[in-house]
């Protein structure tokens, strides 16, 4: 099998190569290296690959399988990691300045159990700084490319995830959803995106941004890759305290299932909130397409309203500024971290912080620092924050009614496609208003899933999202799986087939452009 | 008239420990602004009666075992520090008055 071959193999697909002794991993590993050293130079996925340690990894995962250890399934299978997430012995600089050459001396539990399960670690990837923002242009290494398109973001925050496995740099991902960070990237580069149960995924060793809101989950190409990755990553952690104890919801099972076409008589509600005004209109028919798909396959739809999402951008843009001020104020030059001493005046420790928070933060993270800060400070306390606490519970209560008549909710995953790199950058408020449809899902707590549903009149990806009740992530692999089962054949393959070839990266596709 | 002036913006920027340059102030304020205007409509959907959310799956009483675990070290505790001195971090002075 060619280099470019393996670079093409699903995660699932892989695995079972390596089970059959087909491939190795250390080769299956190589190939991904190469193709990193091809495109990424346009792509920029990656803000740091390890290559000697990840081949080393691989050469211990054949060792491994070759002694008869009992693997994980996807044992072998290489892995990219977004940069908020710490790996011991790596730096990990979450895209900003203030933590240039941060070393952990520790693995978050997700990357602890990646590493168990012997997944060789290709890299850190590319985000928004301290996850703020849709884009990836608020990274303070500069932006990842949208592989469709490389004038165009990949969103955000969690871009090089996304971008990484769109571009077949990496065949499986980590990322992690505050308010859409993997979703939104997932919808605007044609791949897989979930946002598991809040809880559901271990956050020790996650560099907080919000912590009601975070939330770590996976990221691949194919809803089966995403639900083996959740299998792996899922379950109860001591080091996390909002760390549910239930036991993994039964993912793979979901996907098979959905894959074969089996969906059951799913009620599937289209949230009336979440769609119309604002929405690209070949958004919108994409839409109509997968909900015609999901009724073909024997789902029933109706529309569901759920009228206190109109105030939900207000509320996440109190809520996460506001925790985001409160954990970011660990960032204080005293004990990690970039030190500066001020231009003038005494270098006092008060003096010390704020000229190095003022140079180490980029734009973004500071109107969110002041914004939050603000939020929170005395006499306001209760109409900002305090009511946005108060639209939390309003929006629960609607996605309860909903769940009492249907399974999932279903709506885009993003109101357009990819916009131009730049376009936004100005305008803060214009970038926050595309993120309408995630950020519903981290206020309240539930699993939300975006799978591929074809291209747009603009000829960029568009994302179907579909939302389950808290710890019913199983729903949205059942639903997605189907969903993926059904576009795939009508296109004849999947859609990232039909992305165009990326400049070093060989004739796969199309021409290079 | 806007919500935030520029004066506000200095004193929260100063509350977050962050020191704006005075040609900053005003483009910050601006935008904050217009952030603010835009989440404030939260203030109307919420009446008195309606309790708080602060945790979307609250979990009470999270305690792990209190047993002996491994831990870091005194030197990877300090890997990263920006300054060391002995087995400790070394801050600047912590008082402001002049030494």
């Amino acid at each position: 099998m060619s280099p470019t071959d393996l670079t093409r193999l699903s995660a699932a697909e892989a695995a079972t190569l390596l089970q059959d002794g087909q491939i190795s991993s250390v080769e299956l590993t190589q190939a991904h290296l190469d193709r990193i050293e091809a495109v990424d130079p346009a792509v920029h996925a990656f803000l740091k690959t390890m290559p000697d340690r990840a081949l080393e990894e691989a050469k211990a995962a054949d060792a491994a399988r070759a002694a008869g250890d009992d693997l994980s399934p996807l044992a072998g299978v290489p892995i990219a990691i977004k940069d908020v997430l710490a790996t011991e012995g790596l730096v990990t600089t979450c895209g900003s300045k203030i933590l240039e050459n941060w070393v952990p001396a520790y693995d978050a539990t997700v990357v602890r159990k990646v590493r168990a399960a012997r997944l060789p670690i290709l890299g850190k990837t590319n985000m928004d700084e301290f996850a703020m923002g849709s884009s990836t242009e608020h990274s303070a290494y500069g932006p990842t490319h949208n592989p469709w398109d490389l004038d165009r973001i990949p969103g955000g925050s969690g871009g090089g995830s996304a971008a990484a496995v769109a571009a077949f740099e990496a065949p499986l991902a980590l990322g992690s959803d505050t308010g859409g960070s993997i979703r939104q990237p997932a919808a605007v580069t044609g791949s897989v995106g979930v946002k598991p149960t809040y809880g559901g995924v271990s956050r020790f060793g996650l560099v907080a941004m919000a912590s009601s809101l975070d939330q770590v989950g996976p990221v691949a190409r194919t809803v089966l890759d995403t639900a083996l990755l959740h299998e792996l990553i899922g379950g109860h952690d001591p080091m996390d305290q909002t760390s549910l104890t239930d036991p993994v919801p039964p993912v793979v099972a979901a996907a098979r299932q959905g894959l074969a076409g089996d969906i059951g008589h799913l009620r599937v509600g289209i949230v009336k909130e979440l769609g119309g005004k604002g929405f690209q209109p070949g958004v919108l028919a994409r839409f109509r397409e997968a909900l015609d798909l999901l009724q073909q396959l024997g789902a029933t739809v109706e529309e569901v309203s759920c009228p206190a999402l109109k105030y939900s951008l207000g509320a996440y843009y109190l809520i996460m500024p506001s925790e985001a001020s409160s954990n970011l104020a660990r960032f204080d030059a005293m004990r990690y971290g970039l030190r500066l001493a001020p231009e003038d005046g005494p270098a006092t420790v008060e003096t010390v912080m704020g000229a190095t928070r003022w140079a180490g933060f980029g734009d973004e993270v500071k109107r969110r620092i002041i914004l939050g800060t603000y939020a929170l400070s005395a006499g306001y306390y209760d109409a900002y924050y305090g009511s946005a606490q108060k639209v939390r519970t309003l929006i629960q209560r609607d996605f309860e009614a909903a769940f009492n008549r249907v399974d999932v909710l279903v709506s885009p995953t993003a109101p357009t496609t990819a916009f131009k790199l730049g376009e936004k950058l100005d305008d803060p408020l214009a970038m926050y208003l595309g993120d309408i449809t995630t950020i519903p899902a981290n206020l309240a707590g539930i699993p939300g899933i975006s799978v591929p549903g074809g291209l747009a009149e603009d000829g960029l990806p568009v994302g179907i999202q579909f939302l389950a009740p808290a710890r019913a992530d199983a729903f949205l692999y059942q639903a997605g799986g189907a969903l993926e089962a059904a576009l795939v054949e009508r296109w004849g393959g999947p859609l990232l087939d039909q992305a165009p070839a990326l400049p070093g990266g060989g004739q796969e596709g199309g021409e290079a452009a | 008239m806007s919500a935030i002036s520029r004066d506000e913006v200095a004193r929260v920027a100063a509350l977050a420990r962050l020191s704006v340059p005075p040609e900053e102030l005003d483009k910050l304020a601006e935008q904050l602004d217009s952030i603010v205007e835009a989440v404030r409509v939260v203030s109307e959907a919420a009446g008195g009666d309606v309790p708080a959310t602060s945790h979307p799956i609250p979990l009470v009483n999270v305690f792990r075992a209190d047993e002996v675990r491994p831990s870091l070290s005194v030197d990877q505790a300090l890997l990263a520090a920006p300054a060391r001195e002995a087995d400790q971090f070394k801050v600047p002075q912590i008082l402001g008055e002049e030494p």
